[in-house]
């Protein structure tokens, strides 16, 4: 959270099959040694590797189904 | 490019309902009679208007009308006649689960071959139809997060912590120009529009109109505030698979960086919305009010319900080549 002490130790939710939840701002070092940072107060970040926003989840984890229906 | 003054002028009237509303805010004429509310349909352009115009008090107001009709009595019991409608007809027509976690969890899994609006625009959606959603959606767009933040002083503890933060976020976190309204207004310039507050409600069609004034009637009913968080759960749980079609279809077309930029940063932002909203929104407020769980599941599946109203309508007009709006653009 913005205003948590510095000195806490950082949050980490498992929400499975989701993303694991972190307490922002995060830096992630990616396989080919790149970074890339977030400043949201808390990062959902993919763990079934199949986000197109890799690290971070953009809910391609959710289960697929025939019904048709959108909201 | 400030959206924020002046006041909106008062758009036109879709009928006697509206036309009486908008007489009594100008101090020119009287109110509704209660035999005029009771006669027209509760999802019809005239009642919504009306009920849209009463909203409107309390957050933007309109040009030429005094902010204290804010709080008017005979007003609000006008208002009061057309929420009862319109509950009443929500209430009726919108078919609610069992328990709360069958509603969510229809939104929890993704249609390989859905066909809904953002579908149908990542598909085949031209510039003209992406103007269009913006013009609609710009209702609600423009003060994003706004109707939902009248939920705060009813929440407490986890509940609280959580929609504040979420809200935090949906506010830019404290940066302007990150604000989700501001981000909006960027994309609607990308697209050639105005991005001016209150711009299209001329254009707007009853049903999108529906959308916004449920979010305003459950925002500022405490007594609604179980079916207020349950439908922010539903427009976060939705939001991330949709406004990935919705960014495909601005690169698609071409629209421009910042158009779907909006809809990039809702990819993200969302997928921690969702998650927060589900395990901390709802799960704080139903260990406090358990209770209410069966008001969270109405939330849930009446946004649903007004939100496949809208891509109906939306659809049939576009996939025979006509506009959804009302005037055109």
């Amino acid at each position: 959270m913005p205003n948590a002490p510095a000195d806490r130790p950082r949050r980490i939710t498992f929400h499975e099959p989701g993303p694991l939840l972190v307490d922002g701002p995060v830096e992630v070092e990616l396989e080919d040694g790149t970074t890339v940072t977030s400043d949201r107060f808390r990062v959902a970040l993919c763990t079934c590797r199949r986000s197109r926003r890799h690290p971070w989840c953009d809910t391609s984890h959710r289960k697929r189904t025939r019904r048709t229906r959108e909201k | 490019m400030d959206q924020h003054r002046p006041e909106p002028p008062l758009p036109s009237a879709r009928g006697r309902i509206s036309a009486a509303v908008e007489e009594h805010l100008l101090g020119t004429g009287p109110l509704p009679r209660d035999e005029d509310t009771t006669a027209v349909p509760a999802y019809g352009d005239d009642l919504q208007l009306a009920l849209y115009l009463c909203y409107e008090l309390h957050y933007r107001g309109f040009a030429d009308v005094p902010p204290d009709r804010e709080w008017d009595p005979d007003l609000l019991r006008v208002r009061a006649a057309l929420e009862h409608r319109f509950l009443a007809a929500l209430r009726e027509d919108t078919p609610v689960h069992d328990t709360l976690e069958g509603s969510l969890a229809e939104l929890l899994v993704e249609p390989v071959d859905g066909s809904g609006v953002t579908h149908y625009l990542r598909d085949e959606g031209e510039l003209w139809q992406l103007r269009e959603y913006a013009a609609q959606r710009s209702l609600y767009h423009l003060k994003e997060a706004d109707p939902h933040a009248w939920v705060l002083p009813r929440l407490s503890g986890r509940a609280k912590a959580a929609m504040a933060a979420v809200e935090f976020d949906e506010y830019g976190g404290g940066r302007p120009e990150r604000l989700h309204a501001r981000l909006f207004a960027d994309l609607m310039t990308d697209l050639g529009m105005d991005p001016t507050y209150g711009r299209y409600l001329d254009a707007a069609s009853a049903d999108a109109l529906a959308t916004v004034n449920l979010m305003s009637l459950l925002g500022l009913h405490r007594s609604l505030r179980g079916a207020l968080v349950g439908h922010f759960a539903a427009v976060e749980i939705t939001s991330s698979p949709g406004s990935r079609r919705l960014a495909d279809a601005m690169r698609r077309t071409g629209a421009g960086l910042a158009a779907a930029f909006f809809y990039d940063e809702h990819v993200e932002a969302d997928a921690v919305h969702e998650q927060v909203v589900r395990h901390d929104v709802i799960g704080g407020l139903l260990e406090a009010e358990p209770h209410l769980a069966g008001d969270v599941a109405f939330g849930v599946d009446v946004t649903g319900y007004l939100e496949d109203r809208l891509a109906a309508a939306l659809l049939t007009e576009w996939r025979t080549g006509r506009s959804s709006l009302r005037g055109g653009l």
